[in-house]
């Protein structure tokens, strides 16, 4: 038994409690489980802290470092908000499933060897697919089985690399690693599908959105940021990724750009905002790894922020596309106050989480003369006003009155919203109060008059650019083919081709045995000088009598073939 | 809670979409002129140049939007797209 107990067993039994009681003492639960593993989390040390044999090994369930407390940290305050804002609407068992998605996502922070987390990183691929269903439409359904299938796929890829390193090096440790072989290289493919990242980027698009307004809150959180802190942990400085993140940067504005779903836009937008953090670790030094994990932090926040005030549109309209909204600012101030706070975080405006956090990565990308991922670092900034921190708000809080005059938001999921957004600006304000938690030792300044001048510019400009352009934006009915049309259309094509290739000649060789056989039974006949007729052209194999004859001689011939093969 | 509200309302009012407009493309030049006062101290030698930060903003943002219009052509799809190949999986 391990002497400490992990933070994520205890958002673990709070999942369970949720599933247990009623009434108030189940809100209890979901509003004190999340704030008592966030007591936890500050309590675990830095170094291993508890270890247990599993098989022949010596597990480390829980092993502390700052990096470790930070990522923890947002996802503990994330279950909480997320708690707060949907206790009230959310069905209890989707709650149950957040809470153990998101101990799942704890228990990966403070895994200190594989084993541990790839079973935590299960326990997330289960759970998750469940909050997916939790969307109870038959979309929801469809999209959580592609999840399920995408995400077990990727745990595979991930199980078939721990056990090479583990079988190879024989240790189960976590540690630094370069993909230099098969077993890294299928770690860090099990990792970045996860990540969200190319060519299995559809998976997130396809799922997030299909939840229910209250699950997508959940989702955004964990799955895709897990998977950034096991990159800082595994891969840091792996080159290959800081082009595998400005891929996902550019890749997350295009779609988000083309997208009419309000949802799907900000899901494109993470797969976006990961792609920074992708980058950040493949730059690899102190400075590039801090702002990944002050990014990562960042972002939970203003992305969950995001996704409550879609969620608010969407419970309280039903509506979900940029064509049926607009103009809700006249009824919901503050909804569309909290989604302009989190867009205008998302875009890194000066004053905002976004800017001192983003700008890190900027900033560790100009420091190691990396001038191309510097420059298009800063178109990407360009491009995230362009498509979340614009796009989002404009076609759903204003651009034409849709007539719709909704209900602001109830009282818990305004607080939940409220409190994100005094974080957003918190960070944006005081970043040195943050700072003090990174992993190294900051020494980044954000606001110098230069900085701030130079964002400014880029972010205003991209604004006159989408006011400019805003014809070309009109958005339509219709959906973009991602790369998930290879699994639900061209593979499924291939399986249909085959299968009715596989039809025809199972056909076409039942017809040659079925002659075979008429020929061989017209033979014995002739020899028995039987006079039974053969009956031709019988529907099916199996829904075909046989004369006696004939099954009396084949039982004669499997006889006589057992009898010899006993003896022989 | 009627219609007639919202065409009233101060925000979707032609005059203030022109006040709007006009104060922007202040703020605008704004940021621009300032850098005369102010120095932008650059890394990669490009963006030093005199607002750099607003036309490559500016630039960046037509040429996404341009890709992703391009992109629209050969990938949007109708939403029923994906309902009609699966309702017989």
């Amino acid at each position: 038994m391990p002497e400490y107990l992990p933070p994520a067993l205890i958002l673990l039994a709070g999942a369970l409690l949720i599933g247990i009681l009623r009434g108030h003492l189940r809100t209890a639960v979901v509003l004190i489980s999340p704030l008592v593993t966030l007591w936890a989390v500050w309590q675990v040390p830095d170094g291993v802290v508890a270890t247990m044999p599993f098989l022949d090994y010596i597990i480390e369930p829980v092993e502390g470092s700052p990096l470790r407390r930070l990522f923890a940290t947002v996802f503990a305050g994330m279950v909480f908000a997320g708690g707060l804002y949907a206790y009230r609407q959310a069905r209890w068992y989707e709650l149950a499933a957040a809470y153990a998605y998101a101990a799942g996502a704890i228990g990966v922070c403070f895994a200190g060897d594989l084993i541990t987390m790839f079973l935590y990183w299960e326990l997330m691929a289960l759970f998750s697919t469940i909050v997916v269903w939790c969307g109870n439409t038959p979309g929801a359904r469809a999209a959580g089985i592609r999840y399920a299938v995408m995400h077990l796929l990727g745990g595979i890829i991930l199980k078939v690399g721990i056990e090479g390193v583990v079988v190879h090096t024989g240790s189960i440790d976590l540690q630094p690693m370069q993909a230099t072989n098969f077993d890294t290289w299928m770690i860090l493919t099990g990792i970045l599908i996860n990540a969200a990242a190319p060519p299995i980027s559809a998976w997130l698009a396809d799922a997030y959105p299909e939840s229910s307004p209250t699950g997508s809150v959940f989702l955004s959180a964990f799955t895709t940021k897990t998977a950034v802190l096991a990159l800082i942990m595994l891969f840091p400085g792996e080159s290959i990724l800081i082009w595998i993140g400005l891929f996902m940067v550019m890749y997350g504005i295009i779609y988000a750009l083309l997208e009419n779903d309000a949802r799907r836009i900000l899901a494109y937008s993470i797969v976006n905002q990961v792609g920074f953090m992708v980058c950040a670790v493949g730059i690899g030094t102190e400075m590039a790894l801090n702002g990944a994990a002050a990014h990562a932090f960042a972002h939970i926040i203003y992305k969950a922020l995001l996704f409550m005030s879609a969620g608010v549109v969407i419970y309280r309209t039903g509506k979900h596309k940029c064509t049926e909204l607009g103009g809700l600012f006249r009824t919901m101030p503050l909804t569309a106050f909290c989604g302009i706070i989190g867009a205008l975080a998302i875009s890194g405006v000066p004053l905002t989480s976004g800017f001192t956090t983003k700008t890190m990565i900027s900033q560790a990308a100009a420091n190691q003369e990396l001038v191309a991922v510097y420059l298009l670092l800063a178109a990407a900034s360009a491009g995230v006003f362009l498509h979340a921190g614009i796009k989002f708000p404009w076609f759903v809080f204003y651009q034409r009155d849709s007539g719709l005059r909704p209900k602001d938001a109830p009282w818990n999921m305004g607080a939940a919203m409220l409190l994100l957004v005094a974080l957003c600006i918190g960070i944006g304000v005081f970043p040195n109060l943050f700072y003090q938690y990174l992993p190294y030792p900051v020494d980044y300044e954000p606001y110098t008059a230069g900085k701030v001048l130079f964002y400014l510019q880029l972010l205003l400009f991209s604004g006159l650019a989408f006011f400019l352009l805003l014809p070309l934006m009109r958005r339509t009915e219709t959906i973009s083919l991602d790369t998930d049309w290879i699994w639900r259309v061209l593979i499924f094509r291939i399986i249909q081709k085959l299968s009715q290739t596989g039809a025809a000649i199972s056909r076409a060789t039942s017809q040659v045995v079925n002659n075979a056989i008429d020929s061989v039974h017209e033979k014995a006949n002739h020899h028995l000088n039987s006079e039974a007729p053969l009956k031709e052209k019988e529907p099916g194999l199996l829904a075909r009598s046989r004369p006696i004859g004939r099954t009396a001689l084949w039982i004669a011939v499997l006889l006589t073939g057992y009898v010899l093969a006993y003896y022989f | 809670m009627s219609k007639s509200n919202s065409d009233n309302h101060w925000l979707v009012r032609p005059k203030t979409i022109r006040l709007l407009w006009v104060t922007m493309a202040v703020v605008l030049a704004l940021t621009v002129f300032a850098q005369l006062f102010i120095k932008v101290k650059g890394y990669v030698g490009v963006d030093s140049w005199f607002a750099f930060g607003a036309y490559y903003g500016f630039l960046s943002c037509v040429a996404m939007v341009l890709l992703a219009k391009l992109l629209g052509l050969f990938l949007k799809r109708s939403e029923q797209y994906y309902d009609e190949r699966e309702d017989n999986a």
